[in-house]
């Protein structure tokens, strides 16, 4: 294009204009493409085509072997009519999520609270708090389900020797195998912890120093002000606790492993998409499975969702602004 | 003016100094209270870990009887653990997977994250957005066609379908970086630019040596990833014995050889070790990684 005196003055001919304006940085297309293409190859091969396909899928019986056979709602059908295991499932997963998660927020304010007290030496703590966090899923089960062996593990020793007289079979027993597990996540609570330490020690000190001077109490100063500052962290982790207790599996399949546990107590909806799919072959309705899945957990996230306005106080809202 | 006589003042001074006094001694029990409360939860965080290290190094006899302490000490276990399964193999082959994870998260990961952060661009947003959305979608989903993906590839049972994968970015590495750089003032790169440097040399020889924090995070929470990984190689490597790592082969250790469990648990503790090592040495960066985006790898 040839340059002619209008083109020339027309960032002048602006009203008001006295400068033209700052040259804008030229947008390097090429780079930003190859820059984003691995990952853009990785989110079509790897998350939108499987997407697409798996939704298909569930409509279909598919062996691995044979093409898919379209089905229609079978496999719903069969999920929510037929299938026990299914109900099984839910129900123990639902179980674990609405013990585990408010547990798990209780005691990650309580161990980063408590990290907060000391003036001195708390670095030390908060390495041994986090450390369990860091433990590989199988070796911490293995070393959960070997400790807590009525028969020989040194667990219910310690129980004995402070006065309880019959501790629980833990991981033997059905009725208490779940609290196994929650006892194992409960001791990886480092990551968690971490962030509402970082909450904790954002709140600023002033006001901690005006509720004192009003005379209030410790109780009151947690409730009316930590409490408060804290609920966008203690949302930010029910929702990724709804999410990742849908995909409990590891520590589950390796402790009912280890056990033989023939009762189901630690069946949970992962396992269960594991199973259909790569021990019954049975492709098409183990995503039929994985979409219900998707479609409550992103249920339990809207929720949650709608509920952050009654009870998240976000502190660049109206309060500190 | 003073109304004191020299009595009373003398007791106002022993009374503020009792005052002063008390409140020393009740700083001090506080200190010991939080002690105490502290030292408490930490042998309960602790104790399976030593009771882990404890019974590894037990004979096996005593491994059954619930004792707390090795009587006497087989540090032979150790050695034995090597020979009774191929506890070298799964090592390496765990290694392997996890060495060549990272690079790939590394490498693929460094380059979105730039764009998104320190360069403006129509669609910007749209993409962070499914960037993050990604994060959320669970595994399950995709988990079958990928599967298909790579047996129709004849990659399975292969180390291929672990590390490939990780070549082509991971949306929480993307999200890692991406609020590291974006904290790196514009103007170092608008000098950069108006000095003639391209994009490319001011991604790799300024943004990354300052984003050095950041990419080790996620460079360690990529390792990490893949050495604690149980479900990845339970869908690809179990087939094959050959290419079984630690977690496969921890899990399969009873049914497999008949093996006792002191050395079950000092096959655990072995597992254990380099993450609690790799720990010590780099909690910083752990820390400020979680604590940066609120989630752990």
């Amino acid at each position: 294009m040839s340059i002619t005196r209008d083109t020339a003055i027309a960032p002048f001919s602006k009203k008001g204009a006295i400068a033209p304006p700052r040259k804008k940085l030229k947008v390097p297309r090429l780079f930003i493409f190859l820059c984003l293409s691995p990952w853009l190859f990785g989110i079509i091969f790897f998350t939108a085509y499987p997407m697409i396909s798996s939704f298909y899928q569930s409509f279909t019986k598919f062996n691995l072997i044979e093409s898919p056979q379209w089905v229609g709602l079978d496999n719903f059908h069969r999920m929510f009519f037929e299938d026990d295991d299914f109900w099984k499932a839910l129900k123990n997963t639902i179980w674990i999520s609405a013990i585990s998660i408010p547990l798990r927020i209780c005691f990650a304010i309580f161990t980063a609270w408590v990290l907060t007290k000391p003036k001195r030496g708390s670095s030390i703590y908060r390495t041994i708090f986090f450390l369990p966090s860091m433990v590989p899923a199988v070796a911490g089960t293995m070393a959960f389900t070997y400790i807590f062996n009525p028969a020989y593990g040194p667990i219910n020793k310690l129980l004995e020797a402070i006065g309880i007289k019959e501790p629980p079979f833990w991981f033997m027993d059905p009725n208490w195998s779940k609290w196994g597990l929650i006892l194992l996540g409960l001791w990886g609570i480092g990551d968690t912890m971490i962030i509402f330490l970082a909450g904790l020690l954002d709140v600023p000190t002033s006001l901690y120093e005006a509720a004192e001077l009003e005379g209030a109490s410790g109780w009151q100063s947690f409730r009316y002000i930590t409490l408060p500052l804290m609920t966008p962290v203690i949302f930010f982790s029910t929702v990724t606790g709804v999410i990742g207790s849908f995909q409990y599996f590891t520590q589950a399949y390796v402790a009912s492993g280890q056990v033989n546990d023939y009762s189901h107590s630690m069946y949970f909806y992962a396992t269960h998409i594991y199973f259909s799919a790569f021990k019954a072959y049975e492709m098409g309705y183990a995503s039929a499975l994985a979409w219900v899945l998707l479609v409550i957990t992103l249920l339990c996230t809207l929720v949650i969702l709608k509920t952050q306005k009654r009870w998240v106080h976000y502190p660049n809202g109206s309060l500190f602004k | 003016m003073s109304t004191y006589t020299p009595e009373q003042l003398v007791e106002i001074n022993a009374q503020s100094r009792k005052a002063r006094r008390a409140k020393k001694w009740n700083n001090f029990l506080h200190m010991v209270g939080n002690h105490s409360l502290l030292i408490a939860l930490s042998a309960i965080f602790i104790l399976p870990l030593y009771l882990v290290v404890v019974i590894s190094l037990m004979s096996k006899g005593q491994a059954e009887t619930r004792s707390l302490w090795p009587h006497p000490f087989v540090w032979h276990n150790y050695i034995e653990v090597f020979t009774a399964v191929p506890f070298l193999k799964w090592t390496l082959n765990t290694l392997f997977v996890s060495i060549m994870g990272t690079i790939g998260t590394v490498v693929s990961s460094v380059p979105p994250a730039y764009v998104l952060s320190r360069l403006q661009w129509k669609g910007r947003q749209t993409t962070f957005l499914i960037i993050l959305s990604t994060m959320m979608l669970p595994g399950q989903v995709t988990m079958i066609p990928v599967y298909i993906i790579f047996s129709r590839l004849h990659w399975i049972p292969s180390f291929l379908p672990l590390i490939v994968p990780s070549f082509f970015a991971s949306a929480f590495s993307i999200f890692l970086l991406r609020q590291f750089f974006t904290s790196i003032p514009d103007e170092i790169s608008d000098a950069a630019r108006i000095d003639g440097c391209n994009e490319f040399k001011l991604m790799m020889r300024i943004i990354v040596p300052l984003a050095k924090p950041a990419i080790s995070a996620i460079a360690l929470f990529a390792f990490l990833g893949s050495w604690n990984d149980f479900f990845g190689p339970l869908l690809y490597i179990v087939e094959n014995e050959d290419l079984w790592t630690l977690g496969i082969g921890l899990n399969a250790f009873q049914g497999i050889h008949h093996v006792d469990t002191n050395m079950m648990m000092t096959a655990s503790a072995l597992f254990m070790a380099p993450v609690i090592i790799i720990f010590f040495f780099s909690q910083k960066v752990f820390i400020e990684g979680v604590t940066l985006t609120g989630v752990k790898g």
